[in-house]
């Protein structure tokens, strides 16, 4: 086999190996998504974080803004408090909302940052005082059954078919609206 | 005569024992070899070139043909699970990440193996049938450095590259059969797989897996070449080997790398 | 600068207990053929590959140019190695090179020569063995005889001191024999090297060669230049020089009782060998 036809085979396909190396992290993977520049990080106290875990996604909107960096236990309030690294480009006012929330219904836990009204943005190292926490499976079975439990007497003369719906007009106030509804973007 | 029968029994036991400790040794000592005898190999590129084209580039169309099956079938057993959860957006994560943890460096390393480590094996044991290697050493060549380590060096840089294009193909064909022949959205196919495959956790331990993999056939491989009888039965029995070998070796270490990297 | 390039000095070898060597003496002087001969299985072609320092001897020395070989450091034997150039017995060619290109191996290897002076050198050393002309073939498009001078060729490519040769007739016809014997002598005296023959052809040999040395048991049975030889009266020599077929050299290997043998395996009592092997 003739060198240079060898080098341009070898070339080739090395080229192929960079090109699907690239297709992977870019394609693929989330180097794009989780090299998000330059970051301020503030932090947010939940008194119960459910499952979420470190580089958890930080979301507005449904967007990527950031990772969840670090998460610690503080002993002087008995609540959790997580650490966000919040990319540098979207400043959010102090008055921000974050929330828990779980992807899909049995997906990944992620945070969800709701804008508020303030005029004061917020600056690294500072604090988001409105939380609300991951809504923990157990305890919201525990609380439907209590519910059921307590509407019960009343609909046990009820025919059969009112009964389901009343179960769903009792779903409808139900925190587990809450686990369906936001739906990874 | 039963009691001398029995005890035979035992020796043959030992006797294996024996033997593959001191095949290992061997083979430790040939890759020993093999690293500090590399000077030659990065100061004569070309020697390596030439290798990489016979290992990897020759190995470019069974690895591309596999994967796109592999890739395929994968869509098909996942797409015929996950609609029973109603979430058969996921099928783009469940391609990507068995392709890009287990199925890319794994099933590349097994078909490699059968491949580029068979033919190496051939290749050393035939040169040393032929005195070849023997041919070399009187010259004051020395074989370890002009046959082994070149091979040895285009086996682990054509391991990863053909472990990136088995995944990347693979996920290709997955898409054709989740897109286009099953319906699910390409947004969704695309978009949820970026969500859930990770760059350092997924594809950087996929590549690291591959080149494990890479030194471990290709140092079998060469192995057994240069450790062969110089006879037709002695080259043929350890080509065999080299495939057995390897696909166990690589098996193993799969399992030992993932508990690792699951355990980070 | 000592008057025998490559001295052999009360030298044994064996392996596992069975002695191939037992304590022979052997010298070659510069610029002479010397033929080493003996019959198939006396460790002639160990005795080669003990002077290229590629096994270790058990007892005694092999010397090249005055330095013990197997005392050499890995560097000290590449450089006696390159003294030397090597004739294989099946030429050894590699076989995915051209011809070109394995008689330009070494120069590559060793020299920083640029590309046009290899040029010239591979073909001359071609040229000297006659096959300048297929310079641009393959290894496997060569017959038997023209592998052999193409690797013949490659060993005198870096003009060595010492040309050693394993068994240069084997498998080759009357012809190329011919070609062989002739280029032997030529490059000997040309290059102004020593030759050391490895062979159990006797008429070729014996035609061309200064000295020769028999080996047989294990030791030197017998020495001196063709002509003495031919005349001599020792029983071995006088067998193998004329190829009787029984003489000190038994047609049988060592066995045991012929009848034994036979009416043992009658009895029903198998010898011992060939319960094994069932």
């Amino acid at each position: 086999m003739e060198r240079t036809t060898i080098d341009l085979w070898v070339g080739i396909f090395v080229a192929l190996g960079v090109a699907a190396l690239l297709g992977l992290a870019m394609k693929v993977g989330n180097l794009t998504t989780s090299n998000i520049g330059p970051t301020y990080t503030v932090t947010a106290n939940f008194e119960n974080i459910g499952g979420l875990k470190p580089r958890a996604p930080v979301k507005s909107a449904g967007v990527v803004v950031g990772r969840v960096s670090d998460i610690i236990f503080d002993p002087a309030t008995f609540e959790a408090v997580v650490s966000l690294n919040v990319d540098k480009r979207y400043n959010f006012p102090k008055d921000t909302f974050a929330n828990i929330y779980t992807a899909g219904l049995l997906g990944e836990q992620y945070i969800g940052l709701e804008a508020g009204g303030d005029e004061v943005m917020l600056k690294s190292g500072d604090k988001i005082t409105q939380t609300q926490d991951a809504v923990v499976l157990e305890k919201m079975i525990s609380q439907f059954l209590y519910n059921k439990a307590s509407e019960a007497p009343k609909e046990e003369t009820v025919a059969a078919p009112a009964s389901t719906k009343s179960e769903g007009d009792a779903l409808g106030s139900n925190p587990l609206d809450d686990m369906t509804k936001p739906v990874a973007p | 005569m039963i009691k001398r029968s029995k005890l035979r029994i035992f020796r043959n036991i030992g006797h294996r024992f024996t033997k593959r400790i001191w095949r290992l040794g061997a083979g430790a000592r040939l890759f020993w070899l093999t690293l500090i005898s590399s000077g030659e190999s990065f100061r004569r590129p070309r020697l390596v070139v030439r290798e990489v084209y016979f290992t990897g580039v020759m190995s470019l169309i069974i690895i591309i043909v596999s994967a796109f099956f592999v890739g395929m079938v994968l869509a098909l057993q996942g797409y015929n699970t996950l609609q029973k959860y109603g979430s058969s957006e996921a099928i783009g994560v469940l391609v990507a990440l068995a392709l890009v943890r287990e199925l890319g460096p794994v099933v590349t390393a097994l078909l490699f193996a059968g491949r580029a480590g068979t033919a190496i094996t051939a290749e050393i044991g035939l040169m040393k049938a032929t005195e070849q290697l023997s041919a070399m050493e009187m010259m004051a060549v020395s074989p370890i450095a002009r046959v082994i380590a070149p091979r040895f060096w285009a086996g682990v840089i054509a391991m990863p590259v053909l472990a990136a294009l088995f995944s990347m193909v693979g996920i290709l064909g997955g898409y054709l059969v989740a897109v286009p022949l099953i319906g699910v959205d390409a947004g969704a196919f695309w978009s949820q797989m970026q969500a859930n495959v990770d760059w350092r956790l997924d594809i950087v331990n996929g590549v690291i897996k591959s080149l494990v993999f890479g030194v471990a056939c290709t140092m079998i491989a060469l192995f057994e070449g240069y450790d062969a009888p110089p006879t037709a039965e002695g080259v043929s029995s350890a080509t065999t080997r080299t495939v057995v070998t390897s696909s166990l070796v690589v098996l193993g270490l799969d399992f030992v790398l993932t508990s690792f990297m699951i355990s980070i | 600068m000592t008057q025998n390039i490559v001295e052999i000095d009360n030298l044994s070898f064996g392996y596992k207990g069975r002695m191939l060597h037992q304590g022979i003496n052997m010298v070659f002087p510069r610029g002479k053929v010397v033929a080493i001969m003996g019959g198939s299985g006396s460790g002639k072609t160990t005795l080669l590959r003990l002077i290229g320092g590629q096994i270790k001897p058990n007892k005694g020395e092999v010397r090249v140019d005055g330095q013990v070989v197997h005392k050499q450091s890995r560097d000290g034997m590449y450089q006696l190695r390159r003294k030397m150039g090597m004739l294989f017995q099946h030429g050894a060619l590699f076989t995915d090179l051209s011809v070109y290109e394995n008689v330009a191996f070494p120069m590559r290897e060793h020299t920083d020569l640029p590309e046009s002076m290899i040029h010239d050198l591979v073909l001359l050393k071609l040229h000297a063995v006659g096959l300048r002309g297929a310079h641009r073939l393959m290894p496997a498009e060569l017959s038997g005889g023209m592998q052999k001078r193409v690797s013949l060729a490659r060993a005198i490519a870096l003009d060595p001191d010492i040309i050693l040769y394993d068994e240069p007739f084997a498998g080759l016809d009357p012809i190329s024999m011919g070609v062989i014997c002739d280029l032997i002598r030529t490059l000997n005296d040309a290059l102004g090297a020593t030759s050391i023959i490895v062979t159990h052809d006797v008429q070729e040999t014996f035609s061309f060669a200064d000295y020769i040395y028999f080996v047989a048991n294990g030791v030197v049975a017998a020495e001196g230049t063709p002509d003495d030889l031919r005349k001599s009266s020792l029983p071995f020599v006088h067998q193998f020089v004329y190829g009787e077929k029984d003489g000190p050299v038994p047609f049988h290997y060592a066995a045991g009782d012929y009848k034994q043998d036979l009416l043992g395996v009658e009895d029903g009592k198998r010898p011992e060998n060939k319960r094994r092997a069932a």
